[in-house]
């Protein structure tokens, strides 16, 4: 009896806390009106988004803040008339289910799921609502979409791999440095979007006869190891979006110089870091455009069933000229003259 | 918020398999086995991979039941005849299936969208929440019965007291053996039921499942206590469930951040241990308290009775 009354006291505490939090949310559900009706009668509407994120990372944290900042530039600013739902599941996929169930059960205008796991647990659970997904590498292959030109049902979004890119750059390694023959991938073959990026690239690789040769981690901690188990094997790096490999990137980066082998890798931050080149677009410009397919959404009334899901298309060749010279590479006006924006895109 | 809640209580029953598991190497085996890390995504990707190939759910489900009894065959294979440290080969069982995890799906998520959820057809939410507890509830008996079995008994004893039970012609290697690989196929077949759930199998999502295990049981040993296995399983379920709960309501407090939630599943099985002990502590005071005034009393009584 005793146990019974400890264990109603604990939930009632519990129930009361949960109250104080849900009567805040309460506040911000508007009846949903018709969206339709363009700019001129939205100000008193106030729209609800929830968005569930898989964990804390640069190329995640970016894709957001485009989103954002999309809805902003189209005057939904959020504190005004937009109410933002943020969630993040530290990498836990017990978590990340809970978080989708929470956001099934509540009323929302919108839901974003940023990366794979969280873009698939809420499509497990959110059937009603306009679903977006952004930072996917793959959509038809997680089953979010089955034709990513007319999706269907509630879902579309933004995949955040342009198959061109890693093509263009592996055509890029084997055009301006005739003297490769095989190429280092250091790759945590935990992470689906790594896999599938280094299945693209060794079919890119093949066609100019070079091989790739890789090196498994299943931990940061195991990055440098494996860079340097490379080390005499290869001609040149190459890494993809594999999250555990970018976060440990600094020791490929030492690695590379201290034996000169020019590093190439998939996203812009890791050659301002100092990596030598790669093919690619800011984060926050992919999280611009799906939240430019949010605006459609919310204020044009469109359906993510007509919407076809975008691949980052401000694609670009971007050199570190600086880190250049660490891997004692001269930056011929050839290699110089495929960058599409020299302002940009040539880091000094 | 309704539908949340119901959400957590399915994702804790689904999730009970699993904690049922943990307690049997726990407190059962006193055995501290961390192969759950491990067996819980082999269960997820099996289950995963038959169903994406076309299996029926008993199938997907009754193999990944088998494919964590044998790994934790593995593990008791390493301890007991191999000699390793009971922890240890835990944690090389747990390395080692990263990697046939990994063989298994042959990548790391397979996703299971488009496939009918387990029991989905069923309508309203509410009956469908009490046909999966009715499951789970079998389960729980079946194991309840078990342990009342010679075989059952000898395996308590086994974590009880090993010098005894080996005195009385018992086996406590194979014992230990048949537990562990049962402890980890119950696990399993709970990771398989979330894969099935969640419609998505992932090579990362048995990380930290040991602690989620360890914490529902002993939430539920709290609350319930455990003086009969009748009522130490039922407690793993019930811990389990509000495990989630917590989870659920967690998520809905505004002011508490995502980053948070490791916080609070520490804070709770702090509490969860804390108030037991507590409690016996506050009694004995009392106790201390009634006993000194009864003499007190009886004292002052038998004073003003000598003053004649």
């Amino acid at each position: 009896m005793k146990k019974l009354t400890w264990l109603m006291l604990v939930l009632s505490a519990v129930l009361i806390v949960a109250g104080c939090g849900s009567k805040a949310n309460e506040k911000g559900n508007t009846d949903s009106g018709n969206a339709g009706g363009g700019a001129g009668n939205a100000e008193k509407k106030t729209y609800k988004i929830a968005i569930s994120q898989i964990v804390e990372h640069p190329s995640l944290d970016a894709t957001r803040e485009g989103f954002l900042a999309a809805l902003k530039d189209a005057g939904l600013t959020e504190g005004d008339n937009l109410k933002v739902d943020y969630n993040n599941a530290q990498d836990d996929s017990t978590n990340n289910l809970s978080i989708a169930q929470k956001i099934a059960g509540e009323k929302n205008d919108l839901v974003l799921g940023i990366a794979t796991p969280s873009a698939v647990a809420l499509a497990s659970n959110v059937k009603d609502t306009p679903l977006l997904f952004a930072a996917v590498t793959d959509p038809v292959d997680a089953k979010l979409v089955t034709n990513v030109d007319a999706p269907g049902g509630n879902i579309s979004g933004a995949s955040d791999t342009n198959p061109e890119a890693i093509v263009k750059l592996m055509d890029f390694i084997a055009g301006s440095f005739p003297n490769v023959k095989n190429v280092g991938i250091v790759i945590n073959e935990g992470e689906p979007n790594a896999v599938i990026m280094a299945k693209k690239a060794e079919e890119a690789l093949a066609k100019h006869d070079i091989k790739l040769v890789k090196a498994a981690i299943t931990n940061t901690s195991e990055v440098k190891q494996a860079a340097e188990s490379l080390v005499g094997r290869v001609d040149a790096f190459y890494i993809t979006l594999d999250n555990k490999v970018v976060s440990g990137v600094d020791a490929i980066l030492k690695v590379a110089k201290d034996k000169k082998i020019p590093f190439f890798s998939s996203d812009r931050d890791t050659v301002e870091k100092g990596a030598f080149a790669t093919v690619g677009f800011k984060y926050y410009d992919h999280g611009y455009q799906v939240g430019q397919m949010a605006v459609d959404i919310l204020k044009n009334g469109k359906k993510p069933a007509e919407m076809k899901v975008t691949v980052p298309d401000k694609l670009d060749l971007i050199l570190n000229l600086k880190a250049a010279a660490d891997y004692g590479i001269e930056v011929t006006d050839e290699m110089k003259g495929q960058v599409k924006d020299p302002e940009q895109n040539l880091i000094q | 918020m309704l539908d949340s809640m119901y959400g957590a209580v399915e994702l804790g029953l689904l999730y009970s398999l699993m904690a049922l598991g943990v307690y049997i190497t726990f407190r059962i085996l006193d055995f501290p086995d961390l192969t759950v890390d491990g067996s819980f995504a082999t269960g997820g990707a099996v289950a995963a991979v038959l169903l994406s190939n076309g299996y029926s759910l008993w199938i997907a489900l009754i193999t990944a039941f088998l494919a964590g009894s044998a790994a934790g065959l593995c593990t008791g294979l390493l301890h007991t005849k191999g000699k390793i440290n009971g922890l240890l080969s835990g944690i090389l069982m747990m390395i080692a299936l990263h990697s046939i995890n990994l063989r298994i799906m042959g990548k790391p998520n397979t996703s299971l969208l488009g496939l009918e959820p387990l029991f989905s057809s069923i309508s309203p939410i509410w009956l469908k929440l009490i046909v999966v507890a009715i499951c789970i509830l079998f389960i729980k008996f079946l194991l309840d019965m078990f342990f009342r079995t010679d075989l059952g008994l000898a395996l308590r004893a086994t974590g009880d007291n090993p010098r005894m039970i080996r005195s009385f012609g018992a086996n406590t290697d194979n014992t230990k053996m048949l537990g562990i690989s049962l402890s980890n196929g119950l696990v399993a077949l709970s990771g398989g039921l979330i894969a099935q759930q969640s419609s998505y199998a992932d090579i990362s999502m048995g990380v930290g499942i040991i602690v989620i295990g360890l914490a529902s049981v002993i939430i539920g040993e709290a609350i319930l206590g455990a003086r009969t296995i009748f009522m130490a399983t039922l407690a793993a379920v019930l811990g389990s469930i509000i495990y989630r709960i917590v989870v659920a309501l967690a998520l809905r407090v505004e002011w508490l951040e995502a980053s948070d939630l490791k916080l609070i599943t520490a804070l709770l099985v702090i509490v969860a241990l804390v108030l037991p002990s507590a409690r016996r502590s506050m009694k004995q005071k009392s106790m201390a308290r009634k006993r000194s005034a009864q003499l007190a009393a009886e004292a002052s009584k038998t004073s003003t009775g000598g003053a004649r």
